[in-house]
């Protein structure tokens, strides 16, 4: 049974106007417990895939399943229950900045009808969240008062609160310090260590995918440590224009001849 | 064929624009009897909304009514009728002017207001986590705000109509020395049901012409701050030029069906 792939896309298409395809043809599977990076140019169409695979787009042709459900043509009201189930984390954040960070972590908490969490519960699911991104002491704080850092560490918060099996990352280390981009990395590697989630992360910096690929979070010292013989359910892909043109393992990654995915691989030496 | 087809592209953009307006229009009506009811946004955008331009329609109401009194007064003089400014005064603020003028003040504030509130929520991608975490922005964004003006914008000019009346008076009994007993009872009874009726039904009407032209632009925002800002001009000039056509053709309808 298909029901192990947390989100399928069957050659699926977007546009949003007449006769330009912002996604062509775009078929893959995700299954349960795999991590996938995903690779690809300014406007090569990857926020539209994450907010596709979230029915936030509507595709004009193909099939998008989400954690088993075909949610291609459902109406917006049956897909609240599905996306309970899905932690997002947008490009810019997307902290709603009418609330302190507490209300935003706790907005999922309180308004995902399927999720119930008592009141008494609701304060401690959200230091809890915040410990998490190691942000406890900016619980009242506003998002205009963070910095990028801290808000996308605050936006993870919110996206993992719920502790939902499926994750897509948005750009989460885009427009970051190289240090400031390596402790997000490590919460994702952290995130996907602890509670084996699924997840899709979209970036630019190919030493993002080579972490999560090789790197395994530590939960005595903290820190990230080599893989080693305990490999990681890691994919690749590359997309251009809209078009899926990789998919593969790191490994087949850095062998692929094509220039434009070439672009995007860096040697690890240089990375880590 | 060549001047047809560009006819209809042309009338392409307006046309689908209306359809999206009836659409956000009629779920946002809908959503007013389904749950989840978020009674702390309605009561946020009421003070917002309500009490925040309470200055503005003071202001407002104060200084259209005192201008009024101060030209009727000077026409009514060539007749000897002064004393009849109280009359005139309270007619034409109750019927006409403090229903569009409230209405202009608070889509010059709101409409713009809600519309650039919106659209940054939009551009920055807040909409769509809105969705993402298990809301539907229409419920949680417009609806509120719809109500909220539909019920303060009445009683706005219910308030405006009243200042108005004292600026009246004030002038009233500056210029033309009018006696205060005389010029209140008939601002009273210059007064028949049908204005009044008049005076509430189309407050109420332009709050939702405020309201979801507000919400309709604000969501439609697209382009950075530029699209913003855009959206936001687009708001107030579209809610009051609508008022304002709105306001002659309910007018038309009142002289029609009730006689004055
Ligand atoms: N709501 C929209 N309306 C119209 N066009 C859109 C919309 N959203 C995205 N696009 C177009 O889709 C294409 C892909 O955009 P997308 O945001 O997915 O790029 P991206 O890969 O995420 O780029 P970046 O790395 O800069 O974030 C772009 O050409 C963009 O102009
Ligand atoms: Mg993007």
């Amino acid at each position: 049974m298909a029901a192990a792939n947390l989100l399928e896309f069957d050659k699926v298409s977007v546009e949003f106007e007449a006769g330009v395809l912002v996604l062509d043809q775009i078929s893959f599977a995700v299954p349960e417990g795999q991590t996938r990076i995903i690779l690809g140019a300014a406007g090569s169409g990857k926020t539209v895939l994450l907010k596709t695979a979230m029915g936030l787009n509507r595709t004009c042709a193909g099939r998008v399943s989400l954690l088993g459900e075909d949610i291609t043509d459902k109406p917006e009201n049956q897909l609240f229950d599905i996306r309970a189930r899905v932690g997002m984390l947008f490009q810019d954040s997307a902290l709603f900045d009418s609330m302190t960070v507490a209300q935003n972590v706790a907005y999922p908490l309180l308004n995902q009808k399927s999720i119930q969490v008592p009141r008494d519960k609701m304060e401690e699911k959200v230091r809890e969240s915040l410990r998490f991104v190691e942000l406890e002491h900016a619980l009242v704080k506003y998002p205009s008062e963070l910095s990028g850092g801290m808000r996308r560490r605050a936006a993870i918060a919110r996206a993992v609160v719920t502790g939902p099996p499926l994750l897509l990352y948005d750009s989460p280390t885009a427009g970051l310090d190289p240090i400031t981009a390596h402790t997000i990395m490590a919460l994702i590697i952290k995130e996907r260590d602890m509670d084996n989630t699924t997840a899709l992360v979209v970036t630019h910096r190919y030493q993002d995918g080579n972490l999560v690929a090789n790197f395994r979070y530590n939960p005595d010292s903290g820190t990230l440590d080599p893989s080693g013989d305990r490999a990681t359910n890691t994919v690749f892909m590359v997309l251009r224009e809209g078009r899926l043109v990789f998919e593969g393992a790191q490994t087949e990654l850095e062998a692929c001849s094509d220039s434009y995915v070439q672009k995007f691989v860096k040697k690890p030496e240089m990375a880590a | 064929m060549l001047a047809s087809g560009f006819v209809l592209e042309f009338l392409k953009g307006p046309t689908l624009a209306l359809q999206d307006f009836y659409l956000l229009t009629g779920r946002a009506m809908r959503n007013v009897v389904r749950q989840p009811h978020y009674t702390d946004d309605i009561k946020l955008q009421m003070d917002s909304i309500g009490v925040g331009s309470i200055p503005i329609v003071l202001l407002t109401g104060f200084f259209s009514g005192a201008v009024m009194a101060l030209q009727m007064g000077r026409a009514l003089q060539q007749y000897g009728q002064t004393g009849r400014t109280g009359t005139v005064v309270s007619i034409i603020l109750v019927r006409e002017l403090g229903p569009v003028l409230t209405a202009l003040m608070v889509a010059g504030r709101n409409a713009s207001g809600i519309a650039s509130e919106l659209g940054s929520m939009k551009v920055t991608e807040q909409i769509d986590a809105m969705r993402a975490l298990g809301t539907d922005p229409i419920q949680k964004l417009v609806t509120p705000r719809m109500i909220a003006t539909g019920v303060m914008l009445p009683c706005l000019t219910v308030i405006d109509d009243f200042v108005g009346m004292v600026g009246g008076w004030i002038i009233g009994k500056l210029l033309y020395d009018l006696d205060a007993l005389q010029y209140w009872s008939q601002t009273w009874h210059a007064l028949v049901w049908s204005d009044v009726v008049q005076g509430l039904l189309k407050p109420f009407v332009y709050s939702f012409v405020i309201s979801l032209i507000g919400c309709f632009y604000g969501l439609r925002a697209s382009g950075g701050t530029q699209g913003v800002g855009r959206a936001t001009t687009q708001a107030m000039v579209a809610a009051s030029v609508t008022i304002l056509i709105l306001n002659l053709f309910m007018g038309l309808i009142f002289v029609k069906y009730s006689g004055n």
